[in-house]
């Protein structure tokens, strides 16, 4: 019985673990990039296009919604695209858009983004404001599957878990029915021969349940410095707090509570059979 | 006082069946009164385990009413039964002992099943042991002890808390008819103390050792009382009756 729960906590502590790294990594992610964009102006002709830009990014300073401005130097955007476009002579007949990345006040929404974007539109129509944001949609989009999955796969376990001692609780009520059916018949209430079981049911559960925890962080431990070991920036968003490992600390606990309410439950309706 | 009031037991037309047969016990009326000292008699098979199992609310009749203690318990909540049953002390047919509990624990039972302090038991348990000749095997488990003296634990344990009414189903079916003497003997001692009880036996030897006993009687299933027992108030048994 022990190792069941301890397999079980360990499982949900990973389960846990991974979605609260996930968890982590989103807000990361998008904590980097929200709060920033790009106007992006295409056309032609230098001049023109020069002129346009500046005349949007005076606009766009008086804006309460622009925190803060760069204009992208031009030798800038060549690099950005030199891997598309390699380099040399015919390059710089190429016609580069010229780009102006903003800083957001924290309250901009897409809504609001879409409004600056029209009335840009009227000093440039080839103007576009792409929020980084919106380029991150489909990875947070992933991150949030797999988070589902795993909370999904921590209700599984807790339901599989709760089965385990239900079927182990009936085993034990089973090989004790004599004894059971004695108390009961000495005037035990149900409520005194219940606490019987929960408490070595408690027991079992305490045990496994620390057990469980030691193996589960034991594997978070490992995992995590082997994807620190990647030293991507991406992966170290996804690194546990304090506050995480708090919580994957109650894993056991709620295993216990889960355990021992089962347990009881399980007691008490065989005992409503007999009169 | 009315004599309901008075009743300690009352069955009122009970019947019982198991499953899907015939009745094994019809038509059961009965008044048992506080103090007295109760034999149910007749052969086996009659009912007299049957009866004595809805006496102590192991089972529930197909039929009748039961009052206890002045109450229904037909239509009781089945939570309040616990409190009843600590009230009555059972000498099963079988013992029923606790396998994996020594002598001592067995016999310290209700006395924890009602709660009693851990250091206010080892003194009575013992002394209960003693009397019934087992003060030497408080440790042994069941398993380790004859037929008669798993016996007398589960007489130890009966009597242990005191009860206001002791229902014993052969309580001296596997003892020589010295320890039997003795038995009874504890059981008049406690019916002196107040205990209504109530013996099944089919051996009328001991019922002559209680010459102020009433007796009632099982034949297939149907209720007599050769002596009158269960009339109010109740005739004494005239010594060396044969029922
Ligand atoms: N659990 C049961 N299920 C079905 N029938 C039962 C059950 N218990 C007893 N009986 C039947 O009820 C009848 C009365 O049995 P009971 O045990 O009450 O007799 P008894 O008078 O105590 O006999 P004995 O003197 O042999 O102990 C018997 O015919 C028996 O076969
Ligand atoms: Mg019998």
């Amino acid at each position: 019985m022990p190792w069941v729960i301890a397999i079980m906590v360990a499982l949900c502590v990973l389960a846990a673990g991974g979605a609260l790294a996930l968890s982590n990594l989103a807000a990361s992610a998008r904590g980097e990039l929200a709060g920033s964009a790009t106007v992006q102006i295409i056309e032609a002709d230098n001049d023109l296009r020069a002129e346009q830009a500046r005349r949007i990014a005076g606009l766009l300073r008086e804006d309460p919604a622009v925190t803060g401005l760069r204009m992208v130097p031009g030798s800038e955007v060549a690099a950005l695209l030199e891997p598309w476009l390699g380099s040399g002579e015919a390059v710089d007949a190429v016609p580069l858009p010229a780009l102006i990345d903003l800083e957001l006040a924290a309250e901009v929404d897409d809504a609001a983004l879409a409004e600056l974007e029209n009335r840009i539109a009227a000093y440039a129509p080839s103007a576009r404001i792409d929020s980084q944001e919106t380029w991150l949609a489909p990875v947070l989009d992933a991150l949030r599957t797999l988070q589902i999955m795993a909370l999904s796969l921590i209700g599984l376990l807790a339901f599989a878990g709760a089965a385990a001692v239900w079927l182990a609780a009936r085993n034990a009520l089973g090989g004790n029915r004599d004894t059971i059916e004695i108390v009961h018949l000495l005037g035990g209430s149900d409520a005194q021969i219940a606490s019987v079981f929960q408490r070595s049911i408690l027991f079992d559960a305490i045990a496994g349940g620390l057990l469980g925890l030691v193996l589960g962080a034991g594997a978070m431990t490992l995992l995590a410095n082997r994807f620190a070991a990647l030293d991507s920036g991406m992966v170290a968003g996804g690194s546990l707090s304090a506050i995480d490992w708090v919580i994957l600390a109650t894993v056991p606990l709620f295993a216990v509570v889960i355990a021992v309410y089962t347990a009881r439950m399980t007691v008490l309706a065989s005992l409503r059979k007999l009169l | 006082m009315s004599a309901k009031e008075s009743a300690i037991v009352q069955f009122d037309n009970v019947g019982l069946r198991y499953g899907t047969e015939r009745e094994v016990l019809s038509n059961i009326s009965f008044t048992l009164f506080p103090g007295r000292f109760y034999f149910l008699t007749g052969a086996s098979g009659a009912g007299k385990t049957s009866l004595l199992k809805l006496l102590y609310l192991a089972q529930r009749p197909s039929r009748g009413g039961m009052r206890m203690f002045g109450t229904d318990v037909i239509t009781m909540p089945r939570d309040e039964l616990p409190g009843f049953r600590r009230r009555m002390g059972v000498v099963f047919q079988d013992f029923r002992l606790v396998d994996h509990l020594s002598a001592f624990d067995n016999v310290a039972l209700p006395l924890r099943v009602s709660g009693v302090r851990e250091r206010d038991l080892a003194g009575p348990v013992n002394d209960m042991l003693d009397w019934v000749g087992l003060g030497h095997r408080a440790d042994a488990r069941p398993a380790t002890l004859s037929g008669g003296e798993q016996q007398r634990v589960a007489i130890a344990r009966a009597v242990i808390a005191r009860p206001e009414i002791l229902v014993a189903d052969e309580p001296t079916g596997n003892v020589d008819p010295e320890m039997a003497l003795k038995l009874i003997r504890l059981f008049e001692a406690l019916n002196r103390l107040g205990t209504t009880v109530v013996v099944a036996t089919h051996d009328y030897q001991l019922i002559r050792k209680v010459p102020e006993s009433l007796i009632m009687r099982l034949d297939k299933g149907t209720l007599s009382d050769p002596t009158g027992a269960l009339r109010y108030p109740p005739k004494r048994a005239p010594s060396g009756v044969e029922a």
